[in-house]
């Protein structure tokens, strides 16, 4: 074969590739090379990172200007409105599913559990960034309490927003749910959670992307297994549009 | 001898299929928040340095906007591209390419060096002339590594094992432009490289990084 011949082929697999690219993502081999890799990068950072180290944390000075809203910026409902009018008085936090003792609390309960305050930047998928100070008591204390069965695998949040007709809704494994700056928060920046960022509660999940962090936080379930819930893929973009479960890239 | 090892020809290949999944990925990756900022927050446009333009389907990846989709095929060549760099600087400190090849010495970083260099007819034997030795050098030490920092910098999950990495870049937002400029760098590299290919014997230079070709040493 001559030097043009192979150039020949190797433009026409580049043209091909790219060309094919388009709707490739689509077929199985792709998703299962996908998974694959997400796999790994979830293996790394786990290897690297270990179970305990931090995001990292800044002073009040560095924090940005505003936290900004995104996604669902309210619940539209009655129950809702009117509970932001009255400061969240009959909001309760189911925590349920495969624990032994399943609770349910008040604002009030919450803010009487010991607290963590953290000062740790949100990073979107989409690509921008936001310096905030959160508090909260951290997930771990609750699981603690309900006593989670050792048959859960999962921590799905249930949330009150609806996005396109569907409910909100995301998950995280045991590792994610019991690290240490994995917290509940009622407060930004010091004062009650605004209703654009998730009031009254909200998760942080500090070594993942935004969309992982569930607003408008109305149940804690503890699960086996993420199959029969939503799609089965772990999360609310995730069963809509593909996004990644794994979202600490 | 051949002019180019195995290693070096597998790498060249697959490092290029992988950059135009990078590339093509990262401009709808782009297009999900097209502006840039420096310091470690950003969202407010009156704190952008750069409004980016949108990067029109036919040259993202997928053509379609799909913002997962193009993560998958980022996420998933990136391990391809950072890996594939690894084994190659591996490889060509082992077989002595870049020893022999590519290292500069003294008289490289002269002027009178780098217009013989110019003034030269025809295609370079080996090894490099000091501005082609300036080049790779430069993309392999610099460039190349860069891109994979600036990626791993915005990562949340890699972060906590390595927060100087991000501090030492100026930032999660500063990472994120510097990602930015430097795959427009690496994109003028490219542009250079296949001109330079085209204008100096195409048929025998991209059958050497095929078939691996014969060395023929200049002597210099």
């Amino acid at each position: 074969m001559s030097g043009v011949n192979r150039r020949g082929v190797l433009a026409g697999l580049t043209a091909l590739g790219a060309g094919a690219c388009s709707d490739l993502h689509k077929t199985k081999t792709a998703q299962d090379v996908f998974r694959t890799a997400e796999d790994w990068h979830r293996a790394a950072h786990r290897l690297l990172a270990g179970r305990e180290r931090l995001a990292p944390e800044y002073r009040p000075d560095q924090r940005s200007s505003d936290m900004r809203g995104n996604g669902s910026l309210t619940v539209d409902s009655d129950f809702y409105r009117e509970q932001l009018a009255n400061g969240f008085a009959d909001w309760q936090l189911q925590v349920t599913g495969l624990v032994a003792e399943p609770l349910s609390l008040s604002i009030d309960d919450i803010r009487a559990l010991p607290q963590r305050s953290q000062i740790t930047r949100h990073d979107c998928v989409e690509g921008w960034s936001a310096i905030a100070e959160w508090r909260g008591p951290q997930l771990g204390t609750l699981l603690d309490r309900a006593q989670l069965r050792p048959e859960a695998n999962f921590i799905v949040f249930r949330c009150a927003d609806t996005l396109y007709g569907r409910p909100y809704y995301e998950s995280i494994d045991l590792v994610d749910a019991y690290h240490p700056q994995t917290i509940i928060a009622h407060e930004l920046n010091g004062a009650a959670l605004p209703e654009k960022n998730g009031a009254p509660l909200r998760m942080r999940i500090e070594r993942h992307l935004g969309y992982k962090h569930a607003k408008y936080l109305t149940a804690i379930e503890a699960v086996a297994t993420l199959d029969d819930i939503g799609k089965g893929k772990g999360g609310f973009w995730e069963d809509l549009a593909g996004y990644q479960w794994y979202a600490g890239i | 001898m051949k002019r180019h090892a195995l290693s070096t020809r597998l790498w060249h290949w697959v490092n290029a299929g992988a950059l135009v999944v990078l590339f093509m990925s990262g401009l709808t990756i782009s297009n999900a928040h097209r502006r840039l900022y420096w310091g470690n927050y950003g969202f407010d446009p009156a704190d952008a340095w750069l409004h980016v333009m949108r990067f029109p389907g036919w040259i993202t990846l997928p053509a379609r906007y799909n913002l997962a989709a193009a993560r998958d095929w980022h996420n998933t060549a990136a391990l391809v591209f950072a890996f594939g760099l690894l084994a190659i600087w591996l490889a060509m400190v082992a077989n002595g390419h870049f020893r022999r090849d590519l290292a500069t010495s003294a008289r490289d970083w002269t002027f009178g060096a780098w217009r013989a260099a110019l003034a030269q007819k025809g295609t370079a034997g080996m090894p490099y002339n000091p501005l082609q030795k300036l080049a790779y050098g430069a993309l392999f030490a610099l460039v190349l590594p860069l891109m994979v920092a600036t990626g791993l910098a915005m990562s949340p999950g890699f972060e906590p094992f390595a927060p100087w990495l991000v501090d030492v870049l100026g930032g999660r937002q500063s990472a994120r432009s510097i990602h930015f400029i430097t795959t427009w760098a690496l994109v003028g590299f490219v542009v250079g490289h296949v001109a330079l290919t085209l204008v100096s014997g195409p048929v025998r230079l991209i059958g050497a990084m095929v078939h691996g070709g014969r060395r023929e040493e200049t002597g210099a």
